[in-house]
């Protein structure tokens, strides 16, 4: 029971919004001792699994050319390219990019999108581009909700499609498991039985997405009539 | 052949860069810290595969000091204007799109063509790692690309990455932290405490209940661990294989499949996945940390139930 304290930890540390760093460190090394550790291979334990994570901050690689690119001007640019289409709305260009991302990654090309190379220089500049092009510059909460919206899209079309490809690591996951435990099963029924949930996620999230343009246009519009 | 290795050098070296254009910048009232932070998370990169377990260990606690006393600044933002990218922008056309494009291409070129690429019998690049050095190896011909062709000063990127990585700031570190924190969590057992609750306090002799269960405990298990992976041998080994597939006869294809995609739904929801979660509403320079989980939380909500049904419906279908 007592290892469950890193849990504890977390959900306190996130509540009164403590540096998120420290309080995940301090997780750490409290399972760790909780789990019979001692101070020092706690914090040996602690830094060789940092170290062996490393992987994860590869993406920061983007950022020099990123940059390079926003300095001259590459989100005025995609921004200015949507402003050029009369049909675009926020709603359709999240919704194109939702469709490309989830086909895609369910074709295994799942670096094809992402945060820091994709959604941060060209997919918000485009969706605010396109709510700009109608209802003219936009109040900072507006804005923000549209950014928040252009992230979420990459996460749930990313989700909900990578699955469907059966060389993904959560398939050999799921296989290398249950292999584990006597019961032998095919990547590809694993990926066919990932296309219920994805038709269910591209329904419910499009259809939000939808509605995000009518609360916008409502949105904007009282604030019109308010100035 | 080429080793995630060699990239953890290249990212090591980027992050030094950071650490010393910041060491350098007078206008950052806190740029002690932001130096020494990105300076320790260099050598973390450049020497941590060869220094012993307990010193990385050490180096993590002085960045995590660095980043809580006082906090990590930011200097004053020495970007174009507004009009100066304007004006860049109608210069440069779409041409612009070209190196930011160059990413995704040449990465999904990458993991297809080095995995059967070799010279000698030997591969070029570490087949496991395909998909991160062909990340790597495609932001280098992208910057190369954008070098050739905007020639700004040679110091320019290195100047940018540090402008993007402090408004990032420590949401940077936070998704390998968390991954270590995973990982201390499976060496205490934290996994097995948690479905042996779930056995003891939840009614699972009907069917419908142990599929809900199952599935809510692999949205809840992941918003705990950020990370449906590190969630699905727990739940699995403890509820579903036992219940569902010996117990009631489930299939345990579907059962699995649905059941890790329950588990992406709480993903979704929790500030613990910090990297699809935290990191963009950074990167996106929003307010409320939060924002992007808001938005999610319905979504992943009405797909969790569409994803009990689903799963109480096929899995028991034969």
């Amino acid at each position: 029971m007592f290892s469950l304290i890193g849990i504890v930890i977390v959900v306190v540390g996130f509540v009164l919004r403590i540096n998120p760093l420290l309080v995940v460190t301090v997780a750490g090394l409290a399972t760790g001792i909780a789990g019979g550790l001692g101070p020092l291979e706690v914090v040996a334990a602690f830094g060789k699994a940092f170290i062996t994570s490393r992987y994860v901050a590869i993406v920061w690689l983007v950022l020099p050319v990123i940059g390079l690119l926003e300095h001259a001007g590459l989100k005025e640019r995609a921004r200015a390219v949507v402003s050029r289409l009369r049909s675009a709305t926020t709603s359709r260009v999240l919704l194109a990019y939702f469709a490309i991302r989830q086909i895609t990654a369910a074709l295994g090309l799942t670096s094809l999108g992402g945060h820091a190379q994709m959604v941060r220089p060209l997919i918000a500049p485009m969706a605010e581009g396109a709510a700009e092009n109608r209802y003219g510059e936009l109040p900072p909460a507006v804005r923000n909700r549209i950014r928040a919206n252009a992230a979420a899209v990459d996460n749930i079309a990313l989700f909900f499609g990578e699955d469907i490809f059966i060389a993904i690591g959560s398939i050999l996951l799921i296989r290398g498991f249950l292999d584990q435990n006597g019961i032998h099963v095919e990547p590809a029924n694993l990926a066919i039985w990932a296309i219920p949930t994805a038709v269910c996620a591209l329904i419910i999230h499009c259809t939000r997405l939808l509605l995000l343009e009518g609360k916008l246009r409502r949105d904007l519009a009282r604030k019109s009539t308010d100035a | 052949m080429i080793t995630l290795e060699h990239i953890y050098w290249l990212t090591g070296a980027m992050m030094a860069g950071v650490a010393i254009v910041n060491a350098r910048d007078a206008s950052n009232a806190r740029r002690a810290n932001n130096t020494a932070f990105w300076g320790i998370y260099a050598v973390t990169f450049l020497a941590g595969s060869y220094l012993p377990d307990l010193v990385n260990g050490l180096l993590v606690i002085a960045m995590v000091i660095a980043a809580s006393v006082r906090g990590l600044g930011q200097g004053k933002a020495e970007g174009a204007s507004r009009a100066e990218r304007e004006a860049s922008a109608s210069r440069w056309g779409n041409k612009l799109f070209i190196p930011a494009l160059t990413i995704p291409v040449v990465t999904v070129l990458g993991t297809v063509v080095f995995k059967k690429f070799s010279i000698n019998g030997s591969p070029v690049v570490d087949v496991k790692q395909v998909t991160v050095i062909s990340l790597a190896i495609a932001t280098l011909i992208a910057l190369t690309v954008g070098m050739l062709m905007l020639r700004p000063p040679l110091m320019a990127p290195i100047r940018e990455a540090r402008r993007l990585l402090d408004a990032v700031g420590w949401a940077a570190v936070l998704p390998q932290m968390l991954a270590a924190l995973g990982a201390l969590f499976a060496l205490a057992g934290v996994g097995n405490v948690v479905s042996g609750i779930a056995q003891r306090w939840i009614p699972l002799d009907h069917p419908f209940a142990v599929v809900m269960t199952y599935a809510i405990g692999m949205a809840v298990f992941t918003m705990i661990m950020g990370n449906a992976f590190a969630a699905f041998p727990v739940m699995t080994a403890g509820i579903g294989l036992p219940l569902i597939v010996q117990k009631f006869g489930g299939d345990p294809t579907i059962m699995a499949a649905i059941g890790m995609l329950s588990g992406f739904c709480g993903t979704l929801m929790t500030p613990m996945a910090a990297n699809f979660n935290i990191v963009p509403t950074a990167l996106l320079e929003l307010p409320d940390e939060n924002a992007v989980i808001k938005v999610q939380i319905p979504t992943a909500l009405i797909l969790l139930g569409a994803n009990i049904l689903l799963m109480n419906f096929l899995v028991f279908r034969h």
